[in-house]
């Protein structure tokens, strides 16, 4: 696996506003995110409802523009400040997204052909006359065989995993460098989810893809990525490879996380309590520090006061938390 | 004395009178004792929900018992009319559904639907009422300040919540809960079913919990229900279930969700998918997508049902006695 990083995504920030003149809040879905994935590398990105993920993806892919920060695609630098239309199109053939809804994602009124064709087209991946032969390759790399039953198909003549390898199979008719996936399996039958997984870890190694996995399942997580990366209201808290951030979570956050998801080998109501954390954050008035203070069981006062710097706490393995020692170096990064 | 609940050869369809009928839940047994957690596990299309709402009397035409009986504290519920029925519902037996965020009425503040609720029960004082509807948000732990609040302004884990201090305020002994924290965040999810578990533990209600994930079902339940094509496959205490599974069904849903730690290696599921309830395979439902089916056996007779006496009940041609002397 080469080093080389496949996105490159800087000082993140996205914000909206809210309310009328006079009432008018500042969102801060995201705050000023660095992350890089690698070729051929999983990146999960885990964290609860309204903790930035979705707003992360549709800001790579360039469905919302970023308020600040750079993304940069195998080197070259993306999104200055306003893009131009061509820009974007060329931007969004080297990333692709994979929706959470397979119920919503696919235009009804179309057949599969039509839906895996269009970027086919738009992009000028391959001649005209090749098409429908691109077409069924690409169903065939999904697993929708024999490939011609399923070209003359409507959404609603699919069941749900299907819908989504049809969503898989128009994402890759691009020839994207990555794929952003967002909550893939979580509207998927529990039987369904896994060959879902297994289908986007085959189609990584068979095409050295890079795939950003956002789920708010760590067990999902777990599986399928290299590297987890923890998000909460939109800043990141922790990175690091699957087995440190689930083996041995650092920042207090991960740490709740982890107890709280469902472990068949724990015991039931011995754990630790977790009414007293509190209620998810109101983007609209973060901390000026570490926006888990109010949660934290472990909050010191200089939490409330800066945001954390990084710290190192093993290979590869990073926290946004006070509690370890010193931080990174200025200026080294992953 | 008899059990809070007891489900005895459980058959239900739905059809319209003089079209075909789908039977989608076939003979099922089913027991819960006072204060006992009782796990439904499976797929979804399996059953769970049609059988909880068989259960409660709340089955709507098309839907139709075909045969069977449910028992409340020895009471055939089916012999109750639909007002002595009525009279049960939230006194003794509540329900909390998958979709409940959405169960309250949006123009209501949360104050009149309790009061309502609790006045259609014959607590007409208002006083009354609002005592004890704020007695149990505290064991909700929702704070009162919320009581006159509507339903949007609760977020989508206080709504739950709420829901389920409106199934508890007139403290019946058994609730079922279908999927209740599904469409919640693992934080969110754990704190309700703390919280839940708390309040049986105080209150000594039974629960009958329905659910997709077998990992969460495995920590809080007593006793789990595997269910596959409409009918009990695997019946066993919940560690038990856990460490030795006996219906091959029972493990491929276990190997559907991956662990939270350990080696990674990858896990196959179940493959295929679940039978059209139509028409159903002869013998086992789960023999076309079983890896340890036996040709000529599963695929032609009716499973049998074994270890009944032990208490880890289990459907399935590999634990007939009988087949194991001759092979």
């Amino acid at each position: 696996m080469a080093d080389s990083p496949v996105l490159d995504v800087r000082g993140l920030t996205k914000q909206y506003s809210v309310g009328r003149l006079g009432r008018r809040k500042t969102v801060h879905a995201l705050s000023n995110i660095d992350l890089t994935v690698r070729k051929g590398e999983v990146l999960g990105l885990v964290g609860e409802s309204g903790s930035g993920k979705t707003t992360f993806i549709r800001t790579v892919i360039l469905l919302d523009r970023p308020t600040a920060g750079t993304i940069e695609v195998n080197g070259q630098e993306r999104v200055p400040e306003r893009p131009s239309a061509r820009q974007v199109r060329e931007h969004r053939r080297q990333v692709q997204m994979i929706f959470q809804d397979p119920y919503s994602s696919l235009d009804p009124l179309h057949t599969v052909r039509y839906s895996v064709g269009r970027p086919l087209r738009a992009f000028g991946i391959v001649p005209r006359h090749e098409q429908r032969a691109a077409i069924e390759e690409l169903l065939e790399q999904v697993g929708l065989v024999p490939a011609v039953d399923f070209l003359r198909r409507y959404p609603y003549q699919l069941s749900g995993g299907q819908r989504q390898r049809v969503g898989i199979a128009r994402a890759l008719a691009a020839q994207p460098s990555v794929l952003l996936a967002d909550e893939p399996t979580s509207m998927l039958d529990v039987s369904i989810r896994l060959s879902i997984m297994n289908l986007l870890l085959e189609l990584r190694n068979s095409k050295s893809l890079s795939l950003v996995f956002v789920t708010h399942d760590l067990a999902g997580a777990y599986y399928m990525s290299d590297r987890i990366a923890i998000m909460y209201a939109g800043h990141l808290l922790e990175v690091g490879s699957g087995a440190d951030v689930m083996g041995d979570p650092r920042h207090p956050y991960t740490q709740l996380l982890r107890k709280a998801a469902p472990d068949p080998e724990g015991d039931f109501g011995r754990d630790t309590r977790f009414e007293a954390l509190g209620d998810p954050p109101d983007l609209t008035s973060l901390p000026a520090g570490c926006p888990f203070v109010p949660r934290c069981p472990f909050a010191l006062r200089e939490c409330k006061d800066a945001l954390p710097e990084w710290r190192d706490v093993g290979a590869e393995h990073r926290v946004r938390c006070l509690l370890y020692d010193e931080p990174s170096t200025p200026g080294e990064r992953e | 004395m008899p059990p809070l609940l007891e489900i005895a050869g459980l058959t239900v369809g739905y059809g319209w009178t003089g079209r075909p009928v789908v039977t989608i839940v076939r003979d099922v047994n089913l027991t819960v004792g006072a204060g006992e957690v009782v796990g439904i596990a499976g797929e979804s299309g399996c059953g769970k929900t049609t059988l909880a709402l068989a259960a409660t009397g709340l089955l709507d035409p098309p839907g139709q018992i075909l045969s069977g009986s449910v028992r409340y504290q020895g009471t055939d519920l089916m012999s109750l009319s639909p007002h002595e029925l009525r009279a049960l519902r939230l006194t003794e037996i509540s329900m909390v559904f998958q979709a409940s965020m959405n169960v309250l009425n949006p123009v209501m503040r949360i104050r009149s639907q309790f009061l309502t609720a609790m006045a259609a029960h014959g607590v007409d004082s208002s006083a009354e009422a609002t005592k004890r509807a704020e007695e149990t948000f505290d064991l909700v732990k929702i704070p009162r300040r919320f009581f006159d609040a509507y339903p949007h302004q609760l977020s989508g884990g206080m709504r739950q919540r709420a829901v389920i201090a409106l199934a508890l305020v007139l403290r019946p002994k058994l609730l079922l809960l279908d999927e209740p924290t599904t469409a919640l965040d693992v934080v969110v999810q754990r704190s309700i079913l703390q919280s839940l578990n708390d309040l049986r533990r105080e209150l000594g209600f039974g629960i009958v919990f329905i659910t997709h994930d077998l990992s969460l079902l495995v920590e809080i339940a007593d006793r789990i229900a595997i269910m596959y094509a409409g009918a009990i496959v695997e019946d066993a205490p919940a560690k038990d279930l856990y460490q030795h599974p006996r219906h091959p069904y029972t493990s491929a849903l276990m190997e559907a969700f991956p662990a939270l730690g350990g080696e990674r290696k990858k896990l196959e599921g179940i493959s295929g998918q679940p039978p059209d309830l139509r028409r159903l395979p002869d013998g086992c439902s789960f023999a076309p997508r079983c890896p340890k089916v036996i040709a000529g056996t599963c695929d032609v007779i009716d499973p049998p049902t074994t270890g009944r006496d032990e208490g880890h009940l289990v459907v399935c041609h590999l634990y007939d006695e009988r087949e194991a002397q001759v092979g």
